[in-house]
């Protein structure tokens, strides 16, 4: 009874915020109601006894991809009333659509039931003693390791997809060259000198170190970066 | 078993799937909330997933349900990726600017 309660609770406040993701005027508030409605979907996952795909959805939904999303939306300067102009026009033809889907779905749903043989069909059952972490590793690490694999392999071309993307090489970096720096010798930089006692640098003049060649003006900063210092 | 019928987590599941659809649709000048929707409409299959699993006992559905999340959270990542380069690139994020490539 309470766990009914607790479901109708929590799909009425997954649903409203979906609803809340598609017409929320501002992108941020849109996100905020995105990562409400991973909660609740989680906490639907619970009710299902999914327990490990719910702390996961929270983890990576909430945790990762909530956060990424809304990093982007502050990043960008993007003036999004502009961006909603036209929500009118298209709201008849997407409720349209929406609608066909809906009824379809519910005609499927209506009159669809499980084959008669369908527990025997099963292909790991639950078994009720053991908690649902631990059975699904067990079944993770030896029949799904191939799938495993793979989804490891789709997070990894991500990664570097992403990176790939969005890296850049700002001219105003100083990056380290390591040829010119394991090139140099002392005698290139360093100078013996005979200093009277009591002369200062006015007298002595300030060394500069040697300017070697005129270096292009587009990598002028690396010489500056690697001047004197060392 | 499961505290709910499955029925209920099929409706849910399909109204949540229709949602993300309609909000293809209703925004379809903003990408970061397309992909959004995306992300609705693939929660709606996990659901389905999950609830399916609970209802039959059996475990493979919620192994498809964390490959199903895998792949959204790539897709979220590349998605968002090409969204900032494409911000670099133009200074805008509408969708009907992107016609460089028509034919």
């Amino acid at each position: 009874m309470i766990a009914a309660l607790a479901f109708y609770l929590f799909a009425a406040i997954l649903l409203v915020s979906a609803v809340m993701v598609v017409t929320a005027r501002n992108p941020v508030h849109a996100v905020l109601f995105l990562i409400l409605a991973f909660f609740n979907a989680s906490a639907l996952f619970l009710l299902a006894g999914a327990e490990f795909l719910a702390m996961i959805l929270v983890i990576v939904y909430v945790g990762a991809v909530a956060v990424l999303f809304l990093f982007v939306v502050m990043m960008l300067d993007v003036n999004f009333s502009q961006l909603r102009e036209g929500f009118q026009r298209y709201a008849p033809i997407g409720a349209a659509v929406g609608l066909v889907l809906l009824v379809e779905l519910a005609l499927v749903l209506g009159g669809w039931k499980f084959a008669p043989g369908a527990a025997s069909l099963r292909m790991a059952p639950i078994d009720p003693a053991v908690d649902n972490t631990r059975q699904l590793g067990q079944l993770l690490y030896t029949d799904y390791v191939l799938l495993f694999q793979a989804a490891g392999l789709v997070l990894l071309v991500a990664m570097i997809g992403a990176i790939v993307l969005t890296l850049r090489d700002r001219q105003t970096s100083r990056h380290q060259v390591i040829a010119r720096q394991v090139a140099r010798h002392p005698h290139e930089t360093l100078v013996m000198m005979e200093v009277k006692t009591g002369a200062g640098v006015a007298e002595l003049g300030i060394l500069r170190p040697p300017v070697d060649e005129p270096e292009p003006a587009g990598d002028a900063h690396e010489s500056h970066g690697h001047g004197g210092g060392h | 078993m499961m505290a709910v019928g499955l029925g209920h987590y099929l409706a849910v599941s399909a109204i949540l799937l229709v949602l993300g659809i309609f909000g293809i649709f209703l925004n379809r000048k903003n990408v970061i909330v397309i992909l959004m929707s995306i992300e609705l409409i693939l929660l709606a299959v996990n659901v389905n997933l999950v609830a399916f699993s609970g209802a039959l006992g059996d475990l493979v559905g919620q192994i498809m349900a964390m490959f199903v999340l895998t792949v959204a959270a790539a897709e979220a990542a590349i998605g968002l990726a090409i969204v900032v380069v494409y911000f670099r690139n133009r200074g805008s994020i509408a969708v009907d600017d992107v016609n460089l490539m028509k034919g």
